[in-house]
């Protein structure tokens, strides 16, 4: 074990790196976290549907479009495949015990992952951002402009989906049906309907995280499966049931595990990924609703 | 419920017969698939009852096989203080090992309900193939460790692959009554009663924890010894032998097997065979069918496949097949029952 020379410049290089990082896993993590408080389970596909949704946008891409043009069909393509996802496929078990969800959503991630390798091909290919990896000097430390686009993408989505669900009657109908069913339902709202809009926007951001890290992973179908650990470790760390945690626990995931791997020679870049689910075992065994979730109270 | 300890016992001593003469009814290839589908059987077999009886879920036990099979690996090729160990004892230890393992997963795993559970073993799964990465000198890294060649021994005259045909399914046979005989007794009861309700089963005295751990380790004995003889058979062992998917697969062929039929898994176990290993015939075979052309370099299908079977099933079949068949017989057998 040793710690690597140590200069400023590269330690604040090494936190914007986690900060980009970061960005990524909060997409997911919040993806995760709203699939979490409409269906009370954990999408294990989501990292399949971030991954397919940018096989999408590549496919566009390679017909002659710019990024930008294919970004908000790809959105689309996202929304409208999460809601039908939902419709058919979740609704049916959606009162079930929630193993039973788990196992449906894993076998959509086969099924996805399986769909990508007869599509496009397995092994890996380049993926052309939007953003050049040119540096720019931000206070003499150097920074891609890609880290920034990055990050700013992440933000702007987060941003707007806040104000969304804070100011649109909309939101307002998603997060009461995230709240109480029952009640809901009571006051007209189409619970349903919302919860499989809830698994739109959840693909929306898993194609945004998705097309945001292909540039930098190169893109294969099993692109997010490391990605989606760190998400879940991101949403436990935040909370499972708080979006607020699962962007704040995706932030400061990136920079942990970017730094660790850095400057803890033991851990370098092989025991990241262990080391996330070392944080997610720690996290559940000493505050189990995560920083920023609700304490569960259970009525016996 | 004498008639129906009688139909198990005889259902047992078939499979028991079957077991034996199959090796003259095929070839020598077949033999060794059928002794890798009795491998996968063997974890199938602990994960049921993990999640079958004890209502706890595994994501993760892939990495118990991987365990298991670096445990093997370790012992025949680098041996201990120079002695190289015979790779047939060292599926016994492979099984402690993982079973170890799996005892230290299952004591934080007391304190964590099904999802979280579901999560851990995930995060298992995803990041166990790091490990001989990172500790390349001892495990292999990614190059692996080349096992002895697969070899009849103690001048036995079969050939290998039905050796290794025999050995696997009398493991899986042995470890099969040793499951039915602890899910049919006491311990069986006990987790019935805890999967059923933890409260009610906490407040008739049973230690949840004592019973929840054993399960877990237990479960991870068994994938333990599969993937023990699965790096036997194979020769050879990297973080590749066991991917990543395999412990997806796992859960998936429980699913589709249903939870709590020992005979359902042989289905499952079949499957999990298919999808990993002949996945480019599956492809072949489909493109039989008319207007379907698929390039067999391109092996999504099966997956696909089985992803889809096992959607369609849990949305049908909520309790997969074994279950299904229960419910279609389960009048009938039950009258049967009643009578003795």
């Amino acid at each position: 074990m040793y710690i690597a020379a140590f200069t400023w410049t590269e330690f604040a290089q090494q936190i914007t790196a986690g900060v980009r990082q970061g960005a990524v896993f909060a997409g997911l993590a919040l993806a995760l976290v709203i699939i979490y408080r409409s269906t009370r389970a954990i999408n294990f596909a989501q990292g399949e549907m971030a991954t397919f949704t940018t096989f999408v946008c590549w496919s566009l891409m390679n017909h002659g479009l710019s990024f930008w043009a294919a970004f908000p069909i790809v959105l689309v393509i996202a929304f409208v495949g999460g809601v039908t996802i939902e419709r058919t496929i979740i609704r049916p078990v959606e009162n079930g015990p929630v193993i039973t969800i788990v196992i449906v959503t894993l076998g959509l991630a086969l099924l996805l992952n399986g769909l990508m390798s007869v599509i496009w091909g397995g092994g890996n290919r380049p993926f052309n951002g939007p953003f050049s990896t040119r540096t720019i000097d931000v206070g003499g430390v150097p920074i891609s402009v890609q880290d920034i686009g990055i990050v700013a993408v992440s933000f702007v989505l987060v941003g707007l989906l806040a104000l969304f669900f804070r100011f649109t009657k909309l939101g307002l109908g998603l997060r009461a049906a995230a709240l109480n069913r029952d009640s809901s339902e009571l006051v007209g709202v189409r619970v349903g309907w919302m919860l499989a809009f809830g698994w739109g926007l959840a693909a929306v951001l898993g194609a945004v995280a998705g097309m945001m890290v292909a540039p930098i992973l190169f893109l294969d179908p099993n692109m997010m499966q490391t990605i989606l650990l760190y998400a879940f470790a991101a949403a436990v760390l935040g909370g499972l049931d708080s979006p607020v945690g699962a962007v704040v626990g995706g932030l400061l995931l990136g920079v942990a595990i970017t730094l660790l791997g850095r400057y803890v020679g033991f851990i370098g870049d092989t025991l990241k990924l262990p080391t996330a689910l070392l944080l997610i075992l720690l996290v559940l065994l000493v505050k189990p609703n995560g920083l920023f979730g609700r304490v569960a109270v259970r009525r016996v | 419920m004498r008639l129906k300890l009688a139909l198990e016992v005889l259902g047992l001593l078939a499979l028991a017969a079957l077991i034996a003469v199959m090796p003259q009814l095929v070839s020598s290839f077949t033999a060794y698939e059928m002794a890798t589908v009795g491998m996968y059987f063997i974890a199938l077999l602990g994960l049921s009852i993990l999640t079958g009886y004890s209502g706890q879920i595994s994501l993760g036990h892939g990495a118990f096989m991987a365990i298991g099979g670096y445990t093997t690996a370790v012992l025949s090729v680098n041996g201990v203080y120079g002695h190289h160990i015979r790779d047939l004892w060292t599926i016994p230890i492979a099984g402690v090992v993982a079973g170890v393992a799996g005892l230290l997963v299952g004591i934080p795993a007391l304190r964590l309900s099904g999802l979280y559970l579901a999560l851990i073993t995930f995060g298992i799964a995803v990041s166990f193939r790091q490990i001989p990465l990172k500790f390349d000198h001892f495990l292999g890294g990614t190059s692996g460790k080349v096992l002895s060649l697969l070899k009849t021994p103690f001048g036995l005259s079969a050939t290998p692959n039905n050796w290794i045909y025999y050995l696997t399914w009398g493991i899986a046979f042995v470890l099969l009554v040793a499951a039915w005989l602890f899910v049919r007794g006491k311990p069986g009861r006990t987790l019935k009663a805890i999967r059923d309700s933890e409260i009610a089963a906490a407040s008739s005295g049973i230690s949840l924890a004592r019973y929840k751990t054993l399960a877990f380790a237990m479960s991870a004995f068994y994938a333990g010894v599969a993937g023990s003889l699965y790096a036997i058979a194979r020769g050879f062992m990297n973080p590749d032998v066991f991917p990543i998917v395999l412990s997806v697969y796992l859960v998936a062929a429980l699913a589709l097997g249903g939870v709590d039929s020992f005979l359902g898994l042989i289905v499952g176990a079949s499957a999990i065979y298919v999808l990993v290993n002949r996945t480019a015939d599956v492809t072949q075979w489909i493109n039989h069918l008319p207007a379907v052309n698929l390039n067999p370099q391109r092996p999504g299908m099966p997956d696909v496949i089985f992803g889809a079977v096992l959607i369609v099933v849990l949305i049908i079949l909520p309790t997969g097949v074994g279950g299904a068949l229960r419910r279609l017989f389960g009048p009938l057998t039950s009258r049967l029952y009643s009578k003795s």
